[in-house]
């Protein structure tokens, strides 16, 4: 039985693979530091990165931080955005894709407002965490709002199975709460406020006294 | 059982404001350390024997006493990417009592003779790092950080940095790059970090948990300290427990008590009807153990003894309904994520173990192949510049080695399933179909 090799599929770069990145283009001169000039960048957040950079002794420290005050900003880190940081810093763009693409929670494309990372690593999938991540897909999976995520550990092993929602940490979550759960995101509310980390007590019998 | 020392009273409410910590007896430590010369200091921290918390159970004082001597511009570095899968100690210790962290790090930097530090923490504890800023900024106020800190000659300027999600910031290393700005790749060691570390200067590398320990050691005295636990693992140790437990959650425990104790005492063992069928120690890069060795004195020593380690601290239980492949997979799954690419064992090691186990899982191996992913498994050991591809590694050949059975009666298991589905001729076509689409 032979295969049509019309029928293969393949990636826009040919292979039946994902390319590692995206490839270069050659022909074009590298970009330098953004022209002050030319590239307004609003007084809020220029404030913030020099703020930042003021704290090391080597103002490229600031990059994690200032990416991430730009995808405050922006919602994502977005072309614009990193020539404003890389402006600010004195670096080129490149530098600063080249770390943003390296961390999970820097996102280069454009993501939902609503962060939920499903925790799906051993110990919450030992209690079912690939469940909970599967309702929490079927309900806001297409949803534009969200930016859902399965996400390796997040350090929340005793709240399993668990999801950091925009920044909070919710646990122990049934895949049947997870409508609820989203519809008290929309609503902008803490949802389930019983099971937050924040309130939880420690479970050391000896912590007590 | 001793009573707690980190963990004592950690659920008074606001304990994370500098009010509530002083009126526990915060910052007296740190009166006391500086009324000392630094080499008192020091010598208490080596006397103390405290093992490094966050992996490798380096001694503390060692670390400390490897720094140069003399004015120079040395660095302090708070381990706080804590993204070992089955770890959440220092979440708990950082988000109620952030001073006892800060306490310990003024009194370590003293000891060393650093004059700026960092706090490097993961970019996911939002709450934690907050808590963290808002206790840097009250200590400030306070006199507790900044210059000539409570009239001494002791100066100390202290930052928390967010890191930004990535497993491998948790090396040090890696994370003295991503500190500085970097994409979070391994240096090469030697040098190692005491010599030439942060912006090529010396750098104290530690662990929330070891450092949250030196104000206790300070105010205890090390000879003290040193009687509590066991002679080569001394004082307590903040235990997370997680899996398949009743009570999953952080304890503080003496070293040297059975395993069993914490397991099946403190955590309440498996669900009822349910038995133990092999535990992680340590977090997930440690070499699992059976049922049978729940006897184990958990220490640093005993579990390298008994072909494991102690490791974070973490211990993940996992009990007879689950099949060890499923775990090896999210094991090896998840350090191929997190493999950051720069060493080839690590990058294609982790790439390839994904592969055969999915292949084991659907049916497609041959017990041959267990012998090839032990292979695989031998060839990544060693042979990077850190020890993430060691961490899938160890706990894959492990359980490789002791469930070996079970790997192959579920690759039979699988293998027959599939016999079945291709005799009958519509799911065959439907098969080929589905390659193709």
């Amino acid at each position: 039985m032979a295969i049509d090799p019309t029928r293969v599929p393949r990636f826009g770069h040919g292979s039946r693979v994902p390319g590692w990145d995206d490839a270069a283009d050659l022909t074009k001169d590298p970009e330098g530091i953004p022209d002050p000039a030319t590239t307004p960048v609003p007084e809020e957040l220029r404030a913030r990165i020099e703020e930042f950079m003021a704290r090391y002794p080597d103002r490229r420290s600031a990059a994690i931080p200032a990416l991430r005050a730009v995808q405050e900003r922006y919602g994502w880190c977005t072309p614009e955005g990193i020539q404003q940081a890389a402006c600010v810093m004195r670096l080129t763009p490149g530098y600063l894709i080249a770390v943003a693409t390296f961390y999970d929670m820097l996102f280069t494309e454009p993501v939902g407002a609503n962060d939920v990372f499903v925790c799906t690593n051993i110990s919450c999938s030992l209690r079912g965490a690939d469940d909970l991540f599967a309702a929490f897909h079927e309900h806001a999976g297409d949803d534009p709002d969200f930016n859902l995520r399965a996400f390796e550990c997040l350090g929340a092993c005793d709240l399993a199975p668990m999801a950091s929602i925009n920044g909070g940490y919710v646990g122990p979550i049934s895949p049947d709460e997870v409508p609820a759960i989203i519809e008290a995101v929309r609503r902008g509310e803490e949802p389930l406020p019983d099971r937050q980390l924040k309130y939880r007590k420690s479970v050391d019998p000896n912590a007590a006294a | 059982m001793t009573a707690p020392l980190l963990f004592k009273g950690i659920d008074e409410p606001d304990l994370h404001t500098l009010d509530v910590y002083e009126r526990n007896g915060g910052y007296e430590s740190l009166r006391k350390a500086l009324s000392m010369s630094r080499e008192e200091v020091l010598h208490e921290l080596e006397t103390s024997a405290l093992r490094g918390r966050g992996g490798a159970g380096f001694a503390m004082g060692k670390k400390v006493s490897f720094l140069p001597k003399g004015q120079m511009d040395k660095y302090l570095v708070c381990n706080a990417d804590e993204s070992e899968p089955g770890a959440f100690k220092d979440r708990e210790l950082m988000q109620k009592s952030p001073h006892m962290l800060i306490e310990g790090m003024i009194i370590a930097a003293y000891a060393g003779g650093i004059n700026r530090a960092f706090i490097f923490i993961r970019g996911e504890y939002a709450l934690q790092a907050q808590r963290l800023e808002a206790a840097v900024e009250q200590a400030k106020e306070k006199g507790y950080l900044g210059d000539r800190i409570l009239g001494s000659d002791h100066s100390l300027i202290l930052w928390v940095h967010r890191g930004a999600g990535a497993y491998i910031c948790g090396e040090e290393t890696a994370l003295l790059d991503a500190l500085e700005g970097k994409r979070g790749n391994p240096r090469l060691k030697p040098p190692f970090p005491a010599n030439q570390g942060l912006y090529q200067g010396p750098t104290l590398v530690n662990n929330v948990e070891t450092l949250s320990t030196v104000p206790t050691i300070i105010r205890l005295g090390a000879d003290e300290y040193a009687k509590i636990g066991t002679t080569g693992s001394t004082g307590t140790k903040v235990v997370s427990v997680s899996g398949h437990v009743q009570r999953p959650g952080n304890y503080e425990i003496e070293l040297g008590i059975p395993a069993r104790e914490i397991i099946y005492g403190l955590a309440g063992g498996p669900p009822e009807g349910r038995d133990v069928k092999f535990w992680f120690p340590g977090g997930s890069s440690s070499p699992v153990l059976k049922k049978e060795d729940l006897d184990l004195s958990y220490d640093f020593d005993t579990l390298a003894k008994a072909g494991s380690m102690l490791g974070s601290g973490s211990i993940i239980v996992v009990d007879d309904s689950t099949p060890v492949v499923n775990v090896a997979l999210k094991v090896a799954k998840f350090y191929r994520h997190e493999s950051c690419g720069k060493c080839t064992p690590c990058r294609e090691g982790t790439n390839w173990t994904v592969k055969m186990l999915e292949r084991i899982d659907s049916g497609e191996a041959t017990p041959m192949d267990l012998d090839i992913m032990a292979g695989v498994q031998e060839n990544i050991i060693g042979n990077c510049l850190c020890v993430l591809g060691d961490s899938m590694a160890m706990p894959i050949g492990s359980m490789v080695a002791k469930f070996r059975e079970e790997f192959e009666a579920h690759i039979e298991a699988a293998r027959q399933r599939n016999e079945l589905a291709t005799t009958d001729e519509a799911p065959a076509e439907a098969l080929i179909q589905g390659a193709v689409a």
